[in-house]
């Protein structure tokens, strides 16, 4: 049935928003980014980070002379970005900004991302290349359950719809019985949200005795956190609808980087405003087209926080060959893996340096740890187990659930996630010569 | 008159319990009494032993994390109320209880309570003034012995 849908739904014509750019063939398409990335590099020499990088080794607009000079061009790492916090890589005067969203970091505070006015224009019409290229229209109503706030999911996709005319229901995330309500009486065609999160939908709307595959929703657009073809079929299957992959970062501008068309055989990105390498994570050498590498992005058309070579730290392949949908424009696969420890839980970024940093002030907790990261059902689960040690360990009950309570407020703080503590025996955890392993990733999120 | 108590951390799935049991039955170590406290997750085993040095000394060897804690224990006439008066007498005085736990004995017409008091001290001293027997050690082994 699910593969029905999605051919019904393959079948409706066509469209292509902004067709000028995403049909430019290879070489337009190729100039164009050689024109913006010469641009960029004088743009960005207002950020101290790049701009003594390039005094130092005389590198300017003039060093780029086809695209592959790119790589004469440093690399921008987050923690490039962390020891510029909160704006030491603004291009333009606070004042120039319009909005500023944030992500997660490993010390619990969020790294910011600012936007100009022009920025948000290109954000919203990023958005709405890729949600017209997965069928949505302006006759359409879209149910957006992701979280709206420093999070770049909930207002990308949010003014993406608009741009595109659609009417937008802005549900936010959480209160699933809520979100079930609202589609039963507002009959939105499309929902946005987390592919786990659509899980959670069908599995909520069961429990109430509503098959999910009655509810309204055709298609949806999931992103936020990596996700398989497996977990497609899962909820293509469950709810009866076509499912979109999207993918972006918030470091470059968040949603809107590359989405699916139709075909559905890699995300096309958005070329004319992101230069993408993939490379070696070893010898940041590019590997060959269709291998997989680690992206690195420049932004170049950003004005707020242009980025230049920014190492996502995803791994994917890239394709280049033309797609049946009739755009030029580049393919990325799934993103199948990461080159640092960085978790995806519930689409929020967490570092096992978080976890860390949460059992360190709690006294005697952190020499035997273990994060264990699992998906039961359709939402991921983190379990923090920790060996017990006489120092926190007492004959009392409410002491000893004081102490998980207490750990466990300490992740809420500073990886912003829930976790469960698991008091477990000592000796009970594995221990490793050299570097321990701290996770233990147990959901299956490969190719 | 305080008793030493061993309180040992076990996680909460089949098989835990016996281990420690079984490891200090092996250095021939009576167990007087015991009391489980647990969650889904995990439990705390607190022991009343014949030699508690030696078999804190035996767990911790086979790597168990035990805790030494000072309990009281106090004999009441095993007859409906008995607990009920003792508690009474607690209340009254302001004692707070963190836990407690009971055993009666095979012969006798007692039973014993045994106390975890924040201030044990204290405990002890109203306990003797409102005329219950806290039973020390010595007597304790001598009563389950008999």
């Amino acid at each position: 049935m699910a593969a029905q849908t999605h051919e019904a739904h393959r079948q409706t014509e066509h469209r292509i928003w902004d067709a000028d750019a995403e049909t430019l063939p290879r070489d337009g398409i190729e100039a164009l980014q050689l024109e913006r990335l010469r641009e960029l590099v004088t743009r960005v020499a207002r950020v101290p980070f790049y701009r003594d990088h390039f005094a130092h080794r005389e590198i300017g607009p003039h060093s780029i002379r086809s695209l592959a000079d790119v790589r004469r061009l440093p690399l921008t790492t987050k923690d490039d970005l962390r020891r510029q916090h909160p704006f030491g890589f603004l291009a333009v005067p606070r004042k120039a900004l319009a909005r500023i969203h944030g992500s997660s970091g490993t010390t619990g505070r969020p790294t910011f991302v600012a936007y100009t006015a022009r920025d948000l224009e290109t954000w919203s019409n990023l958005c709405a290349r890729f949600l017209v290229a997965g069928g949505l229209r302006p006759e359409h109503t879209a149910q957006v359950a992701f979280g709206y706030g420093l999070f770049t999911g909930g207002f990308g996709l949010h003014y993406g719809i608009e741009r595109v005319g659609a009417a937008i229901i802005p549900a936010a995330a959480g209160n699933t019985r809520r979100q079930i309500e609202i589609m039963r009486d507002l009959d939105p065609e499309v929902l946005i949200c987390t592919p786990s999160y659509a899980l959670t939908i069908a599995d909520s709307a069961r429990e109430l005795g509503i098959d999910p595959r009655s509810l309204p929703i055709r298609f949806g657009h999931f992103g936020g956190e990596p996700w398989t073809e497996d977990m497609r079929r899962e909820i293509e299957d469950q709810l009866d609808i076509a499912a979109f992959n999207n993918y972006g970062l918030s470091e470059v501008i968040g949603p809107g980087v590359s989405g699916e068309c139709p075909e559905r055989t890699g995300m096309h990105i958005q070329e004319d405003h992101f230069l993408v390498e993939c490379l070696d994570p070893e010898t940041l050498e590019p590997v060959p087209e269709g291998e997989p590498g680690e992206l690195v992005i420049s932004t170049l058309t950003r004005e707020a926080m242009p980025l230049i070579r920014y190492r996502t730290r995803d791994i994917a392949r890239l394709y280049r060959e033309p797609c049946a949908c009739g755009r030029r424009t580049a393919r990325m696969s799934r993103v199948t893996g990461r080159t640092d420890d960085m978790l995806i839980i519930r689409g929020v970024n967490v570092f096992p340096s978080q976890i860390e940093e949460a059992l360190l002030r709690v006294e005697g907790t952190t020499p035997h740890y273990l994060i264990e990261v699992s998906r039961p059902g359709t939402l991921d689960e983190v379990h923090v187990k920790v060996e017990i040690r006489p120092e926190i360990f007492s004959d009392r009950m409410d002491r000893m659930q004081a102490l998980c309570e207490r750990i466990s407020r300490e992740i809420n703080t500073v990886a912003g996630i829930r976790a469960h503590v698991d008091l477990v025996e000592p000796r009970s955890i594995e221990r490793f010569v050299g570097k321990a392993k701290r996770v233990l990733d147990r959901r299956n999120l490969g190719e | 008159m305080k008793l030493q108590q061993l309180s040992l951390f076990l996680e909460n799935r089949p098989g835990r319990l016996g281990a420690p049991l079984e490891a200090i039955a092996k250095e021939g170590i009576n167990i007087l009494t015991l009391s489980l406290a647990d969650t889904a997750q995990f439990g705390i085993l607190r022991l009343i032993v014949r030699e508690w040095d030696k078999a804190k000394q035996v767990l911790e060897d086979a790597g168990w994390v035990v805790n030494l804690t000072e309990v009281v224990a106090v004999d009441v006439l095993d007859r409906p109320g008995g607990l009920a008066e003792a508690l009474a007498v607690l209340e009254g005085a302001g004692l707070n209880i963190e836990y407690m736990y009971a055993f009666s004995l095979r012969r006798g017409d007692k039973a014993i309570l045994i106390f975890r008091f924040e201030d044990p001290d204290r405990a002890i001293a109203v306990l003797l003034e409102k005329g219950l027997h806290v039973v020390d050690g010595d007597e304790l082994l001598s009563v389950v012995s008999c």
